[in-house]
């Protein structure tokens, strides 16, 4: 009796999640500039960083990278859109809530968690989308996997694993900000150094050491290594470090990030808007 | 199924603050099954809250809440099961066609797709919507946003529909189509709670009406009851100063009541128990005198003259208590 109630509980919150998934997704399709700019923007950090810095970046970096800088650069961006993709999740919200549209939802006698969940769900496939055609793009200008598909497979669930980690990091932004414009720079001020002062574009051991103790232990850095080991293989890896080892690190980040933030999202949510 | 007998929607001594503002003082209100309940008054009075609190979005600092038999603090979740919601702007989705805005709706209050599906039809026929029904909603004009909006509150099928400000910033049309839809609505068995700013939206809309100021419900009746309180309509004309004391006395002989001078509007008013009536009478006699005002008009008491006539003073919610005097000054410089 109770495990059927349950059942259908879940059943019911999973039919209202994916309703709010789906009206996000429709959103993105029918607003094609916000797709659009979501997709230039990777895809010009990936010619830009490739043609600008790759001649002189190209000689440090590790041999598994098959001598091209583009090879080393693919692993590292799929990470930087994935967190600049999770952004969205807080901008979604914020102008949700400033249109009346969450007073809507919290009047519907629907599942409590699926403003939330339908709003990172939608945000996970659309960055999923970003990925596949930059990736798709970076093949185009000579980008080649130097280990299995499956591999390759592999490191991009590990990479949207973490842009959904982050999502509920910024629904979390979004909630507690609410105002749409100043989320933009919520959101922004703390990825920039979190991108930068990491391996996502360059080895850091060229770093000063004090920069380099912060990069090495952040978990873009751990995330952008795993997706390399899992790419290149083991050789382009910093010395001393293993593939599996990265990997469990980086799905250890993004399970511990999910599992804080995830249900301050959901007690946030449910206090300041009742 | 709910009981049929009691009130449908029983408010008793309801407060709510925010640090030190006081939205909701002790607020107590009950009406029955199957009326439109207009709640009056100016923007901040507490309209908004009262509703929110209704409709499950906010916890009260005390008292108790019923709506449709269910005690909304403690059972948020069933009351949301009869309850439906347009707020004060158009919660619809602007890159969503009319259609899908109403049957996402439809499926979050547990309605099977099919079932979604046909009643969306049916309430987008009801609403005059149909032309537009497949179009994004960027393309809809105010009015046509706000019933869509309506259609969506509707597809649950709600015991009780609450309406927040329904027609305010909506284009005389569509407000005309809004009255029509809500008038429908009740005969055909539904409670409205609808919140307004306009006394003629109240007039012709609700069959009992509270008015509501400072978080206080400072008034309850029909309409004629209020009505009766101000006193009906007025007559307001202007003359060059030379001819205010002559005009003073050929309006004198026609009213019970004397002509009276507001000093600050530069105007002579006189009651107009009769109306349109009343002021062809003093049109002749102003006739007859051989005097030309510069304006004359009958003005309908307006919400500032239901403020003025319950509190003493006119709505300004986020004035100081005497509020009264800065907004005269400020006509007169207009």
């Amino acid at each position: 009796m109770i495990a059927t109630r349950s059942r259908a509980a879940l059943a019911h919150a999973l039919k209202d999640t994916w309703v709010i998934a789906r009206r996000n997704l429709l959103r993105n399709l029918r607003m094609p500039q916000l797709v659009l700019f979501a997709t230039v923007q990777p895809v010009m950090f990936l010619l830009l960083f490739n043609y600008v810095f790759g001649g002189s970046i190209g000689r440090s970096i590790p041999a598994a990278a098959g001598g091209k800088y583009i090879n080393y650069l693919v692993p590292g961006l799929l990470i930087q859109v994935a967190i600049f993709g999770s952004g969205q999740t807080a901008l979604g919200l914020t102008e949700d809530l400033s249109k009346g549209v969450i007073d809507r939802f919290r009047s519907l006698p629907m599942a409590r968690s699926a403003v939330l969940g339908g709003r990172t769900l939608s945000d996970l496939i659309r960055n999923a989308f970003v990925i596949c055609l930059m990736l798709a793009v970076g093949v185009l200008i000579g980008f080649r996997y130097q280990t299995t598909f499956l591999r390759l497979v592999a490191a991009l669930l590990v990479a949207l694993a973490f842009a959904y980690a982050l999502s509920w990091v910024m629904a979390v932004v979004g909630l507690l900000v609410r105002n749409p414009e100043a989320t933009q720079s919520a959101v922004f001020l703390p990825t920039f150094p979190l991108v930068f002062a990491s391996s996502v574009f360059v080895p850091t051991e060229s770093f000063p050491s004090w920069l380099q103790g912060f990069a090495d232990n952040q978990p873009v850095t751990v995330t952008a290594n795993a997706l390399r080991g899992l790419i290149l293989g083991p050789g382009a890896l910093p010395h001393g470090q293993t593939v599996g080892g990265d990997v469990f690190l980086a799905v250890a980040w993004s399970v511990g990030i999910a599992l804080v933030f995830a249900p301050l999202a959901v007690r946030i949510y449910r206090r300041s808007v009742g | 199924m709910t009981d049929e007998s009691g009130p449908i929607v029983r408010v008793e001594g309801v407060s709510k603050s925010f640090g030190d503002v006081v939205a909701l003082d002790s607020v107590s209100l009950e009406f029955e099954r199957g009326i439109v309940y207009g709640l009056l008054g100016p923007n901040g009075a507490g309209k908004t809250t009262l509703i929110r609190v209704l409709t499950t979005l906010l916890r009260p600092d005390s008292g108790r809440v019923e709506v449709a038999g269910v005690d909304v603090v403690a059972d948020p979740t069933t009351a949301r099961t009869r309850i439906g919601l347009a707020g004060q702007f158009a919660a619809v989705d602007d890159y969503l066609t009319g259609r899908e805005n109403v049957e996402m709706v439809g499926r979050l209050y547990n309605l099977s797709k099919a079932e979604a599906r046909s009643r969306t039809t049916d309430l987008l026929e009801r609403i005059n919507l149909s032309d537009a029904a497949d179009r994004t909603v960027r393309t809809y004009s105010g009015g046509m946003r706000r019933r869509l909006d309506l259609a969506a509150s509707l597809i649950g099928r709600p015991e009780v529909l609450f309406l927040d400000e329904p027609t305010t910033g909506v284009d005389p049309r569509s407000r005309i189509d809004v009255w029509q839809l809500i008038e429908d609505l009740v005969r055909d068995g539904t409670t409205v709670l609808l919140t307004t700013q306009y006394l003629d939206e109240a007039d012709s809309l609700a069959d009992r009406l509270g008015v509501i100021d400072h978080g206080r419900l400072i008034s309850e009746g029909t309409p004629d009851e209020l009505k009766d309180q101000l006193g009906g309509s007025v007559i307001r004309l202007s003359v060059s100063d030379g001819w205010r004391t002559a005009t003073m006395e050929a309006l004198g002989a026609t009213e019970a009541d004397s002509p009276q001078f507001d000093e600050l509007q530069g105007r002579i008013t006189i009651p107009a128990p009769l109306g349109v009536r009343s002021l062809q009478e003093a049109v002749r006699r102003l006739d007859a005198a051989n005097i030309v005002p510069n304006d004359i008009a009958l003005d309908k008491p307006t919400l500032d003259d239901v403020f003025l006539a319950l509190t003493g003073r006119a709505p300004a919610a986020d004035a100081p208590a005497d509020a009264a005097t800065p907004r005269r000054r400020l006509r007169i410089r207009r």
